[in-house]
């Protein structure tokens, strides 16, 4: 475990070292302010004229997790390839390293850079708390959090997957966004168009483990179970590529 | 420490390794003397645990390569021939995180320590992206010292050094070789002369000699050959060194320069300098010409290309 730590502490730093982290961050926080200005201006317009509607943080999570389609792919592309590309992976597999200990790091990195990311949009919630009579159903914010949290770890899981299975960061980066996009938003669409088995796709449409449950406020296990099991996947695939190479 | 037993690796239908077998003891600097391609790096890559060979078993410190490849790995030093590095990351950082890596106690201790060594203490908080290409070589070398690993396996450990820094290397080679067990890799025939004190001439993924370096010359040899250079013509010296008992062969060189060879062990330097002298010559130098490992080395790999 410590291994992991070890490994998943250089990717986080590493984050910082490249551009691609900042303009991660920027982009995520630009787009959500503009959302958070759009969202915060109609509630207070409708609130003029007598009705309206009290605006709460779903639209930034909502948001946030949409953005993860294309900003894990690029959070995630070169942690494997670059090893591969730079010789170092000879280095860490000569090192004492499980095969997994330094896929599983990687991804805990990359996780880690997300929840520093998540911790900087919770300025939306707080201002929006503030702006609001009774305050903000933190429940639901939490829920919606936890629920952004398990989708990063399925998407970067699945990112390091991937990325472990090229040497060029190019190929990683758009075999993954283009992986996330299916997940997201294709695979569900047949569920409206077959008779049977429609069920299945839409266990498997990933979005909707989201915004039915977590960013309405709802904690439901089979969810979690879902986007962990993403994760786990991801992981495996890469740790078999890992150890693929070695035999090759 | 290295034993390896009929080990072979296939990339493909390539065979890399074929059926090598050696071992090394403590405190034993072995070297891998081979052309680019011959499999060096080959056999290295499946010492160190990097990759399973096809057939045949190795083991380190007494645990297999395959099955205990971590604990292969905690006791093996490695440097790769090409020095794979974190460049975006200063030399200290570098060294901290493979030491962390390994699980080293006082791993800041530990890497000042490394880094005395390798002479780039005022390196350690400059990026390796900045460094020269024989700095590189000698972080790479200080990574695999790091934690004291019993053995040290170094892929062409004194390429693209400069002379002077390839004296230090050899000298640090040799240092831990007295107490470790080193397997370095070289096509530099004098290095292997140089600081082996054992030497495996591999050629197409074969081991087709091995020996210490001055048997490897005498063997192959079967006779010693001395130069003799006297003042002035040469005239009938040949005659005059023939005559001596044991003199095998002569033949003259140029101006004031004679060849001649003799059967190795009965040292009969002594009577020819007196008969030399003796014929009136003024003698100047005389040395022995020891066949090079150059010359071993292409006999041998040419034999087996002409067996083919």
């Amino acid at each position: 475990m410590k291994t992991v730590w070890t490994i998943a502490k250089r990717e986080y730093n590493q984050y910082f070292n490249s551009p691609i982290a900042y303009v991660v961050m920027f982009m995520t926080l630009l787009v959500l302010g503009i959302i958070f200005a759009v969202v915060f201006r109609n509630s207070m317009d409708s609130a003029m004229f007598g009705g309206g509607f009290t605006p709460d943080n779903s639209p930034i999570t909502g948001n946030l997790v949409f953005l993860m389609v294309f900003s894990a792919p690029a959070l995630t592309m070169r942690l494997v390839s670059d090893e591969l590309r730079m010789g170092t992976m000879e280095l860490i597999l000569t090192a004492p390293v499980r095969d997994w200990e330094l896929i599983v790091g990687k991804w805990l990195g990359a996780l880690l850079f997300i929840l520093t990311l998540l911790a900087l949009t919770l300025v939306y919630p707080l201002i929006l708390n503030s702006q609001i009579n009774n305050g903000l159903d933190w429940g639901q914010v939490l829920a919606s959090y936890l629920g952004v949290l398990l989708v990063a770890s399925a998407f970067l899981g699945l990112g390091v997957g991937i990325s472990a299975l090229f040497s060029n960061q190019a190929a990683a980066f758009f075999l993954s966004m283009g992986t996330f996009m299916f997940l997201w938003w294709l695979i569900g669409f047949p569920a409206n168009l077959v008779q049977g088995g429609a069920e299945v796709f839409q266990y498997l449409d990933m979005q909707s483990h989201f915004y039915n449950t977590f960013n309405a406020g709802q904690i439901v296990l089979a969810d979690v179970v879902y986007y962990l099991s993403l994760t786990a996947l991801g992981l495996f695939v890469g740790t078999s590529a890992v150890e693929m190479r070695r035999w090759r | 420490m290295i034993r390896v037993n009929g080990l072979t690796k296939d990339y493909g239908s390539r065979r890399a390794v074929d059926q090598i077998t050696f071992d090394a003891q403590q405190g034993e600097i072995l070297g891998f003397l081979g052309p680019n391609g011959a499999g060096k790096t080959t056999t290295m890559r499946i010492l160190t645990g990097y990759m399973p060979p096809t057939e045949g078993e190795a083991t380190v410190a007494g645990y297999d390569v395959v099955e205990e490849s971590i604990e292969v790995r905690r006791r093996v030093g490695y440097l790769p021939e090409t020095v794979p590095l974190y460049t975006d990351m200063s030399v200290f950082e570098y060294l901290k995180f493979m030491g962390d890596l390994r699980r080293l106690p006082n791993v800041e201790d530990r890497v000042d320590e490394v880094l005395e060594q390798v002479g780039l203490a005022e390196r350690a908080d400059g990026t390796v992206h900045n460094l020269s290409k024989g700095m590189r070589q000698r972080v790479g070398l200080a990574q695999a010292l790091l934690h004291r690993p019993e053995v040290l396996i170094l892929d062409e450990p004194t390429i693209g050094l400069d002379p002077g820094q390839v004296v230090e290397v050899r000298k640090l080679i040799r240092e831990i070789g007295k107490e470790r067990t080193v397997l370095l890799s070289t096509h530099i025939l004098s290095e292997a002369q140089n600081i082996c004190d054992r030497v495996l001439i591999i050629n197409k993924g074969r081991i087709v000699a091995e020996d210490t370096p001055e048997n490897l010359q005498s063997r192959l040899l079967g006779a010693e050959r001395v130069i003799l250079r006297v003042r002035g013509e040469t005239d009938d010296l040949p005659a005059v060194i023939e005559k001596v008992r044991g003199v095998q062969t002569v033949q003259s060189k140029e101006e004031g320069v004679v060849e001649f060879q003799f059967a190795p062990g009965q040292d009969i330097r002594p009577e020819v300098a007196k008969a030399v002298v003796g014929a009136g010559y003024d003698l100047l130098e005389m040395r022995p010409m020891g066949m090079s490992l150059e010359e071993i080395f292409l006999e041998l790999t040419n034999t087996e290309r002409g067996a083919k």
